[in-house]
């Protein structure tokens, strides 16, 4: 089989046969400055010197830190089988199989990945997955407003600034508004989606509303009053979409049970290594009735000629290769290697498992709390949180850097993602998980306390003001 | 093939009633589209302009938008579809109607092409 598709005689006959001389003819349309100009490489190199580049580049990697960032991808354990599963050449593809007859193999992991998300989530029906958190939440507040023939979203600053922004960079390609919802400022319930607003926001009857977007937890960490707010949308005929984060559910209650019409959210936390960039998995699910909203691929269960149990790709009419531009979206693949490995993940450690994981993030994030407010760093926020929260920092950008000349990621510093908000501004975003071990909290601890009070020694004119 | 019906180059046949017109799809669509599996109509109350894509019909090879005939405004869509779609397939003169249009202006009837001229149209293709 010849690997190089059009050799130069090819081309020269399909040149011939529409009548140009030069294969440049056919890009003069496009503006001369808009081209794709010559790459600018380097000349070759050997497989060995090759090697040995890209493992200096990668010594540049810190892996060295006791790590306490979060922010919307999460350290967890991942068992030895995941990794190993996934090595199988039968599997080692982004893609979903067209041919059903030669691909049942992989079509049973991608319902076996749908099953499972169905029954984390509790809806009805789940795609066979997405590109990533962001990407999942921005085509769900889509399906809100085809469903709804609203062009309206309401997303709550609660959510992860860049969901918002993938969100904004959807909806305006498409002309549709996306509002933002702000967060409560003081009282017990600050830091959480501001309902009161909500409720305004929704009652503009020259602005009906498609759909409200709220994240549980939210990106501070909060957990949200999902119930009310579903309630509040549903009552202005808007549906309601939960972002959510797949092992909290574990232990938090599912979108079905407050409501929820669509959830979505970033798989990455099963079973999927941190690794800057990604690849990383969107899930997305839905009520049944939503079914031909729902964007991307869906694998069915069904029975071959002779009775037998059977997949195959199924609703893909609502999908851009058989609907061109009048598909649910412009996505015509998933994350099929992404999503077995949360598939093998769930299957690995069972549902008593999961409990166990969110439980222990949940206790390890309980005591980094007490130890952190004891080194002079509280929480900004009263509200109930899972495994991460917001916590005061006295110039915490400057003490961010000194934590890491001590081998700590203290978090991340919020003013670098929120530099809008005041609130935010000296404040440290810091998560636990299963595998945080109670002597790294130690470790942060102590080189928090030392920090914040070297910066009061030398008068830093936040630390000063904090300590007053 | 009914002698009473108006029809369109894309395949819509229109019945009209009093003030209102029945629509659906002819014979010669549901039998080029294969089995239907799904069809999704506009609500009750929506406006219609004449050549606008009001519906999509979904089969299992292919999916076509339904365009509404003529102007108006929809007074029924066919809710039997709903779980029933393979009435389009069996019975798509009658079981088989999509939408009841409260007519607009009758003249725009007149664009419509009769019996002859729709049986001619399916014969050239």
């Amino acid at each position: 089989m010849a690997y190089g598709p059009h050799t130069p005689d090819d081309r020269a006959a399909m040149r011939k046969a529409i009548g140009v001389a030069s294969t440049d003819e056919l890009f003069a349309d496009i503006p001369a400055a808009m081209r794709a100009s010559e790459l600018r490489l380097p000349p070759p190199e050997s497989e060995a010197e090759l090697a040995s580049r890209l493992s200096r580049l990668a010594d540049r990697n810190r892996v060295d830190l006791v790590s306490f960032l979060g922010a919307g991808a999460y350290r967890h354990f991942v068992p030895a089988v995941v990794d190993q599963l996934l090595l199988r050449g039968e599997f080692y593809t982004a893609y979903t199989p067209y041919q059903p007859e030669i691909s049942q193999g992989t079509l049973q992991t991608i319902y076996e990945y749908q099953s499972l998300m169905g029954e984390l989530t509790g809806m009805d029906v789940v795609s066979a997955s997405h590109y990533d958190g962001a990407t999942a939440a921005a085509e769900g507040a889509l399906m809100t407003c085809r469903a709804t023939r609203r062009e309206r979203v309401l997303v709550s600053r609660g959510v992860h600034p860049h969901y918002r922004q993938t969100l904004c960079t959807y909806f305006g390609g498409a002309d549709l508004v996306a509002d933002e919802i702000p967060l409560v400022a003081e009282g017990p319930a600050s830091g959480t989606t501001d309902l009161v607003a909500l409720e305004r926001m929704l009652a503009d009857p020259e602005r009906p509303v498609a759909g409200v977007v709220v994240a549980n937890p939210s990106f501070l960490g909060l957990l949200e009053p999902m119930a009310q707010a579903g309630r509040l949308a549903h009552a202005a005929g808007a549906l309601f979409v939960a972002v959510v984060e797949p092992v909290s559910l574990a232990v938090l209650a599912s979108p079905a049970t407050y409501g929820a019409d669509i959830a979505c959210g970033e798989g990455q936390p099963l079973g999927i290594p941190l690794s800057y960039g990604g690849p990383y998995l969107g899930i997305l699910a839905c009520r049944e009735p939503l079914v031909r909203q729902i964007p991307g691929r869906l694998v069915g269960m069904t029975t071959d000629i002779d009775g037998r149990r059977a997949f195959v790709m199924t609703l893909r009419a609502r999908e851009q290769d058989i609907r061109r531009e009048k598909a649910a979206s412009n996505i015509c693949t998933n994350q099929a290697l992404c999503a077995l490995a949360a598939s093998i993940y769930l299957a690995a450690i069972g549902p008593h498992g999961l409990r166990d994981v969110a439980a222990m993030g949940a206790a390890r994030a309980a005591a980094l709390e007490v130890a952190l407010a004891e080194a002079g760093a509280p929480r900004l926020h009263p509200g109930p949180y899972l495994n991460e929260f917001a916590v005061r920092v006295p110039d915490a950008a400057e003490v961010h850097r000194r934590l890491l000349g001590r081998g700590v990621l203290g978090g991340l510093v919020l003013a670098t993602v929120e530099p809008d908000d005041p609130s935010l501004a000296d404040a440290l975003l810091v998560c636990a998980t299963e595998v945080t071990t109670v002597d790294e909290i130690e470790a942060f601890a102590s080189a928090l306390c030392d920090e914040i009070e070297r910066g009061r020694q030398l008068g830093l004119p936040g630390i000063a003001e904090a300590s007053r | 093939m009914a002698q009473d019906l108006r029809y369109t180059k894309e395949h819509e046949w229109v019945r009209v009633e009093g003030d209102l017109a029945i629509v659906g799809i002819t014979d010669y669509a549901a039998h080029q589209l294969g089995d239907i599996v799904f069809v999704e109509l506009p609500e009750a109350g929506r406006k219609l302009a004449k050549a606008g894509a009001v519906g999509v019909i979904e089969s299992v090879k292919a999916v076509s938008d339904l365009f509404a005939p003529i102007s108006g405004e929809v007074v029924e869509s066919n809710s039997e579809l709903n779980g029933n779609p393979e009435l389009v397939n069996n019975d798509p003169f009658g079981k088989g109607w999509m939408l009841r249009i409260r007519i607009a202006d009758k003249t725009q009837l007149d664009g419509l092409l009769d019996q002859a001229a729709y049986e001619e149209l399916t014969r050239e293709a």
